[in-house]
């Protein structure tokens, strides 16, 4: 059995008869069991591409394999593999939370019974069982995303699609949410969440793709993107008098200072020529997220 | 693997029920209000002045066309709200992301459509017989006739709700289109109480054909060929069918 979970070839998306190309030949291997995390800027094609994948647009050529069957050509039979959450809340807020979650079953095939009790763990497991009863218009914002994510979970599929999850959502959910993705890829779950947070993408994905201009710029782990990194951008804070450092060090204000860090330096270079200069380093930190360097120097190529 | 069917039809037929029995005064009250209204008046008031037509009396003669108007106005309006308020609300996109094969989302939401109007219909039925005796000459002509006038109506709101693009446009249909062709289509009156053009005009007016075949199984009169009118019904409910599923499976209205 093939380890692709999802393959896509040659996609194009285009609008307003070829004017807009929102697509432009996506190509994309995402494998069973990872968690890949599409990045790129606003009106990058990320979302455009999940919508193509979940039949919300219509594609205008290309092809879509999903663990081995066309999506052409069984569509049924691939959208059963699917769990979506999409970017905005796209649930009937007049109904109830559980309502919602059982008939999302339904349309999956899955008998009232099997999907009550499935329900039941789902929401019991993000929190949302003492709701279940709740119009979801009275639900909180946290609480409405998390309906989004049982709802995608209930016919336990094997590949989830996580557009935006973390969009507008507070720190601590975010964490949650995060802790939640991981537990499912441990049970065997494939993760594909788009994201405009670096930081998301660099703690959660064991590899990533930069899209822009509805290309793919870039695809590899986090790791293999960040060793394009020629230097690291450091702020040091510094206890001591400030007086002929090198040229390589800027002062940013009293007690800190900026340095790069060149690729394979050892970092004891630099704290050892501090000392040697009567400065005691007390904290070390990267000026701006890694990734991000990376992804705004493919962005603005 | 096959698609999922049964299940899923369930599910939105359950949906729909479910919708139509929540939200009651908007979805049961009104048509039975406005015919009681009309028997009133119509019936009533102005009727016990009308000589009676083809032996029936005034009041009884209005009965079926005021039951189909219903089903007519109940059938049509539930598929186009509903479809198009989960299409503004983006909560049909739980479906589109759904293995359910497209004909299985019409023909729920038609269904949905089909229990409001022959429910409404049944409410209207119990409100005239407060007003006026009725018999049933055949039962199966008033079941064959109600069920494909739903159907039809139920198809034709799908129809409006795909290519809506906001509330103003499900109001369109019914306002400009429903209602003058319910009027002039021989609810109050005999077409052939009517000169010789103007009966031919109506003949061109699907909704007579619904009308007098639904009278017919009432009284046993009416003023078309009730086999045209069958005919006519369930070639209807072909074209608008396959005319859905279509525009569904090209997601016309849907998928950008």
């Amino acid at each position: 059995m093939s380890d692709v979970a999802l393959e896509i070839k040659n996609l194009y998306k285009t609008y307003k008869d070829g004017a807009v190309k929102a697509l432009n030949g996506v190509d994309l291997t995402i494998y069973k069991g990872e968690i890949f995390g599409l990045l790129g800027p606003n009106g990058a094609g990320k979302s455009t591409l999940i919508n193509v994948l979940t039949t919300l647009a219509n594609k205008t050529s290309g092809d879509i394999v999903i663990n081995g069957l066309d999506f052409e050509k069984f569509p049924s039979e691939a959208k059963t593999y699917l769990g979506v959450v999409p970017q905005e809340f796209n649930f009937n807020w007049f109904e109830k939370v559980e309502d919602i979650v059982i008939q999302q079953a339904g349309f999956y095939g899955m008998p009232a019974g099997e999907a009550k009790e499935r329900a039941e763990i789902l929401l019991k497991r993000l929190g949302l069982w003492d709701k279940r009863d709740t119009v979801s218009m009275k639900l909180s914002g946290g609480m409405k995303r998390r309906l989004m994510i049982v709802r995608a979970l209930i016919h336990k599929p094997e590949i989830l699609i996580l557009d935006e999850p973390s969009a507008g959502v507070d720190v601590d959910l975010r964490r949650e949410m995060w802790e939640f993705v991981r537990e499912l890829n441990q049970e065997g779950v494939t993760i594909i969440l788009t994201t405009h947070y670096l930081e998301e993408a660099e703690n959660l994905c064991d590899r990533v793709g930069i899209i822009n201009k509805g290309n793919i710029l870039e695809v590899g782990t986090v790791k293999e993107l960040l060793s394009e990194l020629k230097k690291d951008t450091l702020v040091l804070d510094v206890v001591g008098a400030v007086k002929n450092l090198p040229e390589r060090y800027r002062v940013i204000e009293e007690g800190r200072l900026e340095t790069d860090l060149l690729q394979g330096e050892d970092l004891y270079t630099i704290t050892n020529e501090l000392h040697s200069k009567g400065l005691r380093v007390t904290g070390i930190r990267n000026k701006t997220n890694r990734l991000e360097e990376v992804f705004i120097n493919k962005v603005s190529q | 693997m096959k698609a999922p069917v049964f299940t899923p039809l369930y599910t939105i037929i359950h949906k729909e029920l479910i919708r139509i029995i929540r939200i009651w005064p908007q979805t049961l009250l009104p048509s039975v209000i406005t015919t009681s209204l009309y028997f009133l008046i119509f019936g009533s008031f102005v009727g016990s002045q009308i000589r009676d037509i083809e032996g029936i009396s005034y009041m009884q003669f209005i009965v079926p066309g005021l039951v189909m108007m219903a089903i007519i106005t109940n059938s049509f309006m539930n598929v186009v709200g509903s479809f198009f308020g989960a299409k503004f609300g983006k909560s049909i996109e739980e479906l589109l992301v759904s293995p359910t094969p497209n004909w299985v989302i019409v023909w729920g939401y038609v269904v949905g459509g089909i229990i409001r109007g022959l429910g409404v219909g049944v409410l209207v039925l119990i409100v005239a017989l407060a007003f006026t005796k009725l018999e049933v000459m055949n039962i199966w002509a008033v079941l064959l006739f109600s069920i494909l006038t739903a159907t039809v109506f139920s198809l034709g709101g799908l129809l409006n709700a795909i290519f809506a693009k906001k509330f103003d446009h499900t109001a369109i249909v019914p306002t400009f289109v429903l209602t003058p062709l319910t009027y002039l289509g021989g609810v109050f009156y005999s077409v052939n109480a009517l000169p010789e053009f103007w009966q031919n005009i109506s003949k061109a007016n699907p909704i007579l054909y619904m009308v007098n075949g639904f009278r017919y199984g009432f009284f046993g009169v009416s003023d078309v060929s009730i086999q045209v009118s069958v005919v006519m019904l369930v070639m209807l409910v072909l074209v608008l069918s396959i005319t859905d599923i279509v525009l569904l499976r090209r997601g016309v209205g849907l998928r950008s």
